[in-house]
């Protein structure tokens, strides 16, 4: 789960880390009363939403007059912003954050993530703040440092003045820098993040060290017990298709093509698109209604495929294990008395009872085309999209 | 043989007296696996399916001798479970669960550290389908009358993908010595290298077939290990071609972050690690025959 930049903020000044002084708002009136509040003559006007790059695509605005800073903010809230994250569609802007500008000295780069060959967590670094982690590993290598910590015993203070050093600090600035590194790292710990991204840390011109902007993401199987982080949810940041999906219990992931899916696993819903695509298609989603696919899953499946407009055919694919095809195949035929289908149809089943579950979808009046295999029913799915 | 289990090897169910743990103790009785109990804390002292449950691991361990175990136990308690299988001289533990929370299982792995190599328990998962050595006995959730009996070993991430490549492989008349799910998290117990050097010891094993997908270094790994350690030919199919980057795909370790990560660029450098590649899901079964018949 991601959060927003603001959120971020908020939670990693709890575990020590400097950030610039700033608010929420939600309107340009708001805006103009939060800035006057913060005082000083320069603000930065930052739209809230779960993408970086934000800056290059008009979400950040710099202002000199408390009035400017109601104009910024009315020009980007309802906005749809687009980035090279976002995808075309882009993402709604419902909060914007208005913050004390920071005379930059310097910008620096701080990430942590988990290294899943050492199954411990990687911080990286780089002098060269404000680029993408991309960027600098394409331009800059040689200012990369990587930093191992074991997570058994946590960060030590060595480990971070090591950083610290490695970036170039001046002596007298390092343990500052050193307790904004830890806390960080504390703060991905002790909370199941997945990532915690500051870019850039800057050291300003006052010599204070902050975290001028911030990601961070967890981990949704954590979330249970970390009810504050996930009351951060913000829904309207995520495509619509997917939190339907992910409220009803399954894995969907949105995608250009116009072949619908419906398939059992992630692994064989992987290797489903990957023989569409073979076939001549594109996938218009991936959709894994789980190993067990219960005929109250693929209902819902059939639901939100159909509402999806650019499919054109819909693929069924289930591996019956422990729940049988005789089973599955009567779930499919209860899901197409309920919702209407008007694309073409193709189902195979394989498994457990498959006969069975072959002759029920037959003698149903259900209108579909039957295939045997993974490959022949790629084929005929794409075939079908001529149709 | 069989790596990981067989016949004889004694079974303890955790989560024994819940619905899940009482199906699938049932499906494994039935296939003939030997489970000798369970363990349900508070429940010790009474039976269930004619079995006898137990309070802690510890206990169940001493009374019965089993060496093997499974976990029906919900996320949230996983990596304690485990942590209490490894420490009660469990040999084999395998996690079905989906949701365990990254950083449990860091501390299931930092935890088993304190064990010798000898001494240390295999975890397998989280989120697979477990162990199935056909013909011989099942420590998992596979329906077990798809593979055939016989000397090909499968590793996988996924369960269905690798029900899938049991079916291709049972109609073209290939038998499996032992298929392994390793299952789809970022951080799991025993990696595609792990089982790899399990399949190279075990005599009854002549080819191994690695189902991996994008996401993560092991099948690279594995690749490299496959290449100077082993005389076993090592097949791989990896699915995902067309999964776009930085998105997860349903399984939380299937995002591909760096290079070397992508469907495409794990084929290309398992090919030079001598690995066969299958080169799309349809033709795994025919790809494990042909190289066999090369061999």
């Amino acid at each position: 789960m991601d959060i927003h930049e603001y959120q971020a903020k908020k939670i990693l000044a709890g575990f020590g880390v400097a950030v610039p002084r700033g608010g929420i708002v939600y309107s340009p009136e708001n805006a103009e009363n939060k800035a006057r509040e913060l005082g000083g003559s320069k603000w930065v006007v930052k739209a809230q939403i779960h993408s970086g790059a934000r800056g290059k695509a008009g979400g950040i605005i710099v202002c000199k007059t408390e009035l400017e800073v109601a104009q910024a903010t009315d020009k980007l809230l309802g906005k749809k912003l687009v980035t090279n994250q976002t995808g075309p569609e882009g993402k709604i802007v419902n909060r914007v954050y208005i913050e004390e500008a920071t005379d930059i000295k310097k910008e620096l780069y701080l990430g942590l993530v988990f290294d899943r060959s050492s199954e411990s967590i990687m911080v990286v670094a780089s002098t060269e703040g404000g680029m993408s982690v991309e960027e600098i590993s394409k331009q800059k290598p040689e200012t990369i440092i990587r930093s191992k910590i074991e997570v058994a015993v946590g960060m030590q203070q060595f480990q971070a003045r090591e950083i610290a050093f490695g970036l170039g600090i001046e002596p007298k600035l390092i343990s500052r820098m050193a307790e904004a590194i830890t806390g960080c790292y504390r703060a991905f710990s002790e909370l199941d993040a997945t990532m915690v991204e500051v870019n850039p840390l800057v050291i300003s011109n006052q010599e204070q060290i902050l975290a001028l902007d911030c990601k961070m993401s967890f981990d949704n199987n954590a979330l249970f017990r970390r009810n504050q982080i996930s009351e951060l949810r913000d829904k309207t940041q995520e495509n619509a298709s997917e939190v339907y999906a992910s409220d009803r219990g399954l894995n969907y992931v949105s995608l250009d093509g116009n072949i619908g899916n419906i398939i059992n696993g992630a692994g064989l819903a992987m290797a489903s698109m990957d023989m569409i695509k073979l076939a001549g298609g594109e996938p218009a989603n991936f959709l894994d209604v789980g190993g067990g696919a219960t005929p109250e899953k693929i209902v819902k499946a059939f639901k939100l495929i159909s509402m999806d407009k650019k499919v054109k055919v819909i693929l069924v694919n289930i591996f019956a294990g422990i729940n049988r095809c005789d089973w599955v195949a009567e779930g499919i035929v209860q899901a197409l008395q309920k919702i209407e289908i008007k694309v073409p149809l193709v189902i195979r089943l394989a498994g457990t009872n498959v006969e069975k579950g072959n002759q029920i979808l037959k003698e149903s009046k259900i209108n579909y085309i039957e295939a045997n295999t993974l490959e022949d029913a790629a084929n005929k799915a794409v075939k079908a999209l001529g149709k | 043989m069989s790596v990981l289990i067989d016949k004889s090897t004694k079974i303890l169910i955790q989560g024994f007296t819940g619905k899940m743990g009482t199906f699938h103790a049932e499906e494994m009785i039935k296939y003939g696996s030997k489970v000798v109990g369970g363990v349900t804390p508070g429940k010790g002292g009474s039976k269930h399916l004619n079995l006898p449950v137990f309070n802690t691991v510890k206990e169940a361990v001493e009374t019965t001798g089993a060496s093997a175990s499974i976990l029906f136990v919900p996320p949230a308690f996983a990596a304690d479970s485990a942590m209490e299988a490894a420490d009660a001289g469990i040999k084999t533990c395998v996690a079905i669960v989906d949701g365990i929370p990254s950083h449990d299982m860091i501390r299931i792995k930092r935890y088993m550290r304190r064990y010798s190599r000898v001494q240390k328990m295999t975890l397998i998962g989280p989120n697979c389908a477990g162990v199935i050595s056909p013909g011989k006995a099942m420590l998992g959730i596979m329906p077990g009358h798809i593979y055939k009996e016989g000397k090909v070993g499968i590793i996988g991430r996924s369960g269905t993908l690798g029900y899938e490549a049991a079916q291709q492989m049972k109609n073209l008349g290939i038998g499996i010595s032992t298929s392994v799910g390793i299952g789809g998290d970022p951080i799991n117990g025993s990696s595609f290298k792990d089982i790899l050097e399990k399949f190279e010891e075990d005599k009854e094993t002549d080819a191994v077939l690695m189902i991996g997908e994008i996401g993560g270094p092991q099948e690279v790994a594995a690749g490299k290990f496959a290449k100077e350690n082993m005389k076993k030919p090592v097949i791989a199919y990896i699915a995902g071609l067309t999964a776009p980057k930085g998105r997860v795909m349903g399984h939380a370790g299937a995002i591909v972050s760096a290079y070397g990560e992508s469907a495409v660029e794990k084929v290309e450098l398992l090919k030079e690690c001598g690995v066969t590649i299958s080169k799309n899901p349809s033709v795994m079964g025919e790809t494990v025959k042909s190289v066999l018949e090369n061999k």
